[in-house]
């Protein structure tokens, strides 16, 4: 066996060790390193696989991103110390079922595929290469890349902002009954819950 | 290291993070399941890039565009998250009923 395939091996281990750990552990900050420890050993296999740049890249925004998801741990969620027991999951079954189905059937399909060998020479110039492709040929995708990136960034500032331009986005809306006049079918609007008596299953949670 | 393997980890990847994406009641927790499957898929595509093309570098764009992908998915569900946050007081999908019947 090679150092390549050695190496190649244990981060694969790493990988999906630590990416399993991440649905196992209490703790929330602990799980989002784990993460990352996941993310670093994909990125060390690309590096293998000889793509420096896309292998360093993933490492840097990785490493950003799972801080980021640490802060929020810790601002939103219970326990993001993990010093109790947690589990917080639901159809953990069809969950697992699903999962594993998705690995047999995609392990299947690849072992049943014929897989096209035809590696990149050791003396390619990849990085040169991608770096000339951005540039040039496929300049229209990464710009496009670049461009959904802002529309995210304003997305984002909008979801999040606390009001909208005109005030609270849903601010005296009210949904249609279910018969006209009747009661909306879902969510009670904020402003009439408060003289609201009725009991009702569907508003146990919002208050 | 062949590109057998690779994709064989890839699908794991993608089965863990579908396991995850199922499972959780956290809405974070839920965007990790995420964040690992398009992981999966990010792996795929440079094994097919490295081990199966010969080194194309439009290959390499495609990570780039599966990698603005991931930024996307990270930025819009956290704000998500945020704004459900701020509206509804919850962080778990349980508590959300307002789509249920």
């Amino acid at each position: 066996m090679s150092p390549i395939d050695l190496a190649f091996f244990v981060l694969a281990a790493v990988a999906v060790l630590a990416g399993w750990r991440v649905f196992a552990t209490d703790s929330m900050v602990r799980a989002s390193f784990l993460l990352l420890v996941s993310f670093i050993a994909v990125a060390g296999i690309m590096l293998l696989l000889a793509a420096p740049y896309i292998g360093v890249a993933t490492i840097f925004m990785m490493a950003v991103e799972m801080m980021v998801m640490a802060l929020f741990m810790v601002a939103f969620m219970m326990n993001p110390a993990g010093l109790n027991p947690m589990m917080m999951v639901h159809q953990d079954r069809l969950a697992k079922v699903a999962g594993l189905a998705a690995f047999v059937a995609l392990t299947a399909a690849v072992i049943l595929t014929d897989l096209p060998d035809r590696a990149v020479s050791a003396d390619a110039s990849v990085i040169h290469d991608l770096g000339i492709e951005l540039l040039g040929p496929s300049m229209l995708p990464f710009e496009s890349a670049g461009v959904t990136l802002l529309a995210a960034m304003i997305a984002a500032v909008v979801l999040s902002a606390r009001s909208g331009r005109f005030g609270p986005s849903d601010e005296g809306s009210r949904p249609p009954g279910l018969v006209p006049g009747g009661d909306p079918a879902g969510r009670i609007p904020d402003d009439e819950r408060s003289d609201k008596t009725e009991s009702g299953h569907h508003d146990e949670h919002e208050s | 290291m062949s590109l057998l393997t690779v994709l064989i980890l890839a699908a794991a990847l993608i089965g863990i993070g579908l396991y995850g994406a199922l499972s959780q009641q956290s809405f974070v927790m839920l965007m990790m399941g995420f964040e690992l499957m398009l992981n999966g898929v990010l792996l795929a595509v440079i094994g097919f890039w490295s081990l199966g093309t010969g080194g194309t570098p439009k290959g390499q764009l495609l990570a780039i565009v599966v990698m603005a992908v991931m930024a996307v998915e990270m930025a819009v569900g956290f704000a998500l998250v945020t704004a459900v946050y701020r509206r509804r007081q919850v962080d778990t999908t349980e508590g959300l009923g307002t789509l249920k019947q």
